[in-house]
């Protein structure tokens, strides 16, 4: 195929060609941006809780009286574990994508002179780590004794158990067991590592911190009540999480059954991602119309060219052109086309990246998108030119020898 | 003439009813996405009062310690720590103002047998209505004097009065908050203010319902209610708020003029300068907001939803490019009709006005399926998982601005192609024929 003539035709019609060209552009700059964007939804959205979410479910209480706490929780416990199927219901301040209640700030000495970040305190009684199925890679869970008392805010002196990223994030490359760190006056030792343990509201932290979790076990009391951790075989913990709710009413009239954060885990994790799934599916909506106005310039443009040029098609025929020769005529041509757009539209989409991660928080675009891109928008444009191209095709060599 | 160009681009448009069908399409698609984003971020970025919102102002000190402090860049607390809420309040040096803070009240069933349930409360003072112009139904607000006795009164949304009392009067009646006895001593009408201007920074939602019951903040603590965000600066016990190291409360000031705007921001100062001198207060930052500032400063449109609107106008320009495309082949292939009109005497701008008029009836056209492609939109949105989704309506306003929007576009996608067509020359046009 020689591409010279062709070239030679588009600078006779170089307007229409250059807004073809950018219409393809900012297509291109608009999917690979797009793209990226769900595709940081999505990962987000898959992220390791390092939880058993389809065993657990979780039962959320308010409204009773602190002073009932200690006899709430003894009714709930006993209550809840009478339900057929429950394997354990343990006491644990916050949950997984659910309710949040230990969100503090860590100090790496006693002065407070280094911070170290802002991290989850799930603060447990005994049972409830084993219970969540967390994996402990380092050191030790805790044992019975670790489990103490505590009036204050939350236990101090307390032997906890940190996850690996926060563990990396405090003291990087070194063995973070033994380890010291404060919350205000307020001291913990590190006993051991868990592999991953995501805050109750990942969705609101920067990617490297979601999984700055800390478990400190303490005695279920006052001020660890009301919030409960269910496990069951998965194939209970929705029969299960229904017959707590019935057995509340027995047991703890006097409390406040909190519908909306009592829920399996699974449907926690939905509902924490759901507006991220939302803007994805917009996204998903955006990139589909955009592709299909695309299409149809191409197509319009095309047709427009194919019958303007209806005479030329019937003198190339008439002379011994074959239709292959006339249809890979405006696939070629259409091919020049793309590529040009695609050349600036790489340009536009790193500019319109740049803008986006100056104005929200989204991570620069990797190189791999832009091949994606080009791909996508070539076959694109193979696609829509097709017809208009066979129709070219299809003019007969008569047509030469007619006046228009 | 306007009639003979219509005349002309309606004729030209029948010609070739595919290519026409095509611009129409696309340029609603992209009406459509701009139109729907474009309620939705109209929708939340509204004035909540905007009789008032001028005069409301949020007020700021910062009882922080020297830690983390960088003078003139950090910014003053969002929230206000008891004490000095109060003493602001019994300073009065604003027309009105009003102390807050959200809370969860539990509402106690006027039936046996019945579950008792959470409902979304204020805690405030008595200015609170008056300032912000809420409406009573039946009865009224209540006084300072209450504020200061604890009085045992509340003032209950319309929704809870239809829920409890079937929408009767219920001033004088009794309902049972956190387990305490209170008076209803007013009803409101329907009032929900979009954005919940009073809940940033206090813990709540930005928008969507209103909230139930309104108590005198003092009343409220004694019957243990706690507010829905508080932020301690050193260890505190959180039983204890009032004398806590703690911040928890909103404060608001109602203030008319620039004059009083000056005094008051002026007296701010004073205040915390006399904090510092006390050794209560190590940093000396002020703020002092207007109410759409203040909803500006909170970041209280979503960073989603100004993105989608990105989106959308991104989505709408390749439309017009799309269109432009689309005109310039149309036109182009009018080139002999133009040359014959040129050559029987029309001018260039004859020709001009001729194509931008056959882009504007495109518009037009696109116009209508462009509004049912935003009602489609803002359908999806209102089955969306925000809080706003069931605020998203088409309003009057969005409805002319859909036509002026597609008038526009088209109009501009017009300009190119009529341009090139007025430039043809009547000669070489008619050889050609």
């Amino acid at each position: 195929m020689q591409i010279q003539p062709i070239l030679a035709a588009l600078r006779r019609h170089r307007l229409a060609t250059l807004l073809i060209a950018m219409e393809i552009a900012l297509a291109c700059a608009v999917l690979c941006n797009a793209c990226f964007m769900i595709a940081n939804r999505i990962a987000m959205m898959h992220i390791d809780s390092g939880v058993d979410e389809t065993s657990l479910a979780t039962v959320q209480l308010t409204g009773y009286e602190d002073s009932h706490a200690v006899d709430l929780n003894a009714r709930v416990l006993a209550g809840l574990r009478s339900i057929p199927g429950m394997q354990s219901v343990t006491v644990l301040n916050s949950i997984p994508f659910g309710a949040r209640r230990g969100t503090a700030g860590i100090t790496l000495d006693a002065a407070a002179q280094h911070f170290g970040g802002v991290v989850e305190f799930y603060v447990g009684g005994p049972g409830s780590l084993q219970a969540l199925g967390v994996h402990v890679i380092a050191g030790r869970g805790p044992q019975a004794d670790d489990f103490r008392a505590f009036t204050g805010l939350m236990p101090s002196d307390a032997s906890v158990q940190i996850t690996h990223s926060l563990a990396e994030h405090l003291w990087p490359g070194v063995d973070p067991l033994g380890k010291d760190f404060w919350l205000d006056k307020m001291h913990y030792r590190v006993v051991g590592v868990i592999d991953h343990l995501v805050r109750p509201d990942p969705p609101g932290w920067p990617d490297n911190s979601k999984d700055w979790s800390i478990f400190v076990p303490a005695q279920p009391g006052k001020l660890l009540a009301g919030s409960y951790l269910l496990r069951a075989d998965p194939r209970d913990v929705p029969r299960v999480l229904r017959d707590a709710r019935a057995m509340i009413a027995k047991v703890a009239p006097d409390a406040v059954f909190d519908q909306e954060g009592s829920q399996t885990l699974s449907d926690l994790r939905a509902t924490c991602f759901r507006q991220d799934r939302a803007m994805a599916g917009i996204l998903v909506g955006v990139i589909v119309a955009l592709l299909l106005v695309t299409a149809l310039g191409i197509v319009g443009l095309a047709s427009f060219w194919v019958q303007q040029r209806r005479r030329q098609i019937g003198i190339r025929r008439a002379i011994g052109a074959t239709r292959g020769d006339i249809l890979r005529y405006f696939q070629t041509e259409n091919f020049l086309i793309v590529s040009f757009g695609i050349a600036l539209g790489m340009v536009l989409a790193f500019a319109l990246n740049v803008m986006l991660m100056k104005f929200y928080e989204l991570p620069r675009l990797p190189l791999y998108y832009l091949p994606i891109g080009a791909l996508v928008l070539w076959a694109l444009g193979q696609i829509a030119v097709l017809g208009p191209a066979l129709r070219a095709a299809a003019v007969p060599p008569v047509v030469a020898t007619r006046s228009v | 003439m306007f009639d003979y160009y219509l005349n002309l681009a309606l004729r030209s448009l029948r010609r070739n009813k595919v290519l026409t069908a095509l611009m129409i399409i696309t340029l609603a698609l992209g009406i459509g996405a701009s139109i729907t984003t474009l309620t939705v971020l109209r929708l939340l970025s509204g004035d909540p009062l905007p009789q008032k919102s001028a005069q409301l102002f949020y007020a700021q000190v910062d009882p922080y310690t020297r830690d983390g402090y960088v003078p003139g860049k950090t910014k003053p607390q969002r929230l206000m720590a008891y004490p000095d809420a109060m003493n602001l309040l019994h300073a009065h040096q604003a027309r009105r103002q009003a102390a807050m803070a959200l809370t969860d009240a539990k509402i106690a069933p006027l039936h046996a047998g019945e579950h008792p349930f959470f409902s979304d409360g204020v805690m405030t003072t008595a200015d609170f209505f008056t300032m912000f112009d809420a409406p009573f139904r039946y009865g009224g607000g209540w006084t300072a004097d209450d504020d200061e006795s604890r009085a045992q009164v509340v003032v209950i949304s319309d929704f809870l009065n239809d829920r409890l009392f079937g929408g009767a009067s219920s001033v004088g009646r009794t309902i049972r908050v956190n387990d305490h006895d209170l008076r209803i001593i007013g009803v409101l009408k329907p009032w929900a203010p979009q954005p919940r201007f009073y809940a940033q920074g206090l813990g709540g939602r930005s928008y969507g319902d209103g909230d139930a019951v309104f108590l005198p903040l003092q009343t409220a603590r004694a019957a243990s209610m706690d507010p829905q965000n508080d932020d301690c600066w050193a260890v505190a016990d959180t039983s204890k708020l009032e004398t806590a190291p703690c911040i928890w409360l909103g404060f608001w000031a109602e203030l008319s003029s620039d004059g009083e705007v000056a005094a008051y921001r002026q007296f701010l100062s004073n205040y915390v300068q006399q904090q510092i001198a006390l050794g209560r207060f190590y940093r000396p930052e002020v703020a002092l907001s207007d109410l759409p500032q203040w909803l500006r400063d909170e970041k209280v449109v979503p960073d989603d939803v100004r993105l989608q609107a990105g989106l959308a106008f991104g989505f709408l320009l390749i439309c017009v490019v799309n269109t432009v495309g689309l005109l310039l082949a149309k036109c182009l292939r009018r080139s002999q009709e133009i040359g014959v009109r040129r050559a029987l005497g029309a001018t260039r701008r004859a020709i001009f006005a001729q194509f931008m008029v056959e882009a504007g009836i495109v518009g037009m056209a696109g116009g209508l399926p462009g509004l049912v492609f935003a009602e489609l939109g803002l359908w999806c949105i209102r089955h969306q998982p925000a809080e706003y989704a069931g605020l998203a309506h088409l309003d009057v306003h969005m409805f002319f601005l859909t036509f002026l929007v597609a008038l526009v576009a088209s109009m501009i996608a017009g300009l190119l192609p009529a341009w090139r067509a007025s430039l043809l020359a009547p000669g070489s046009q008619l050889k050609a024929a």
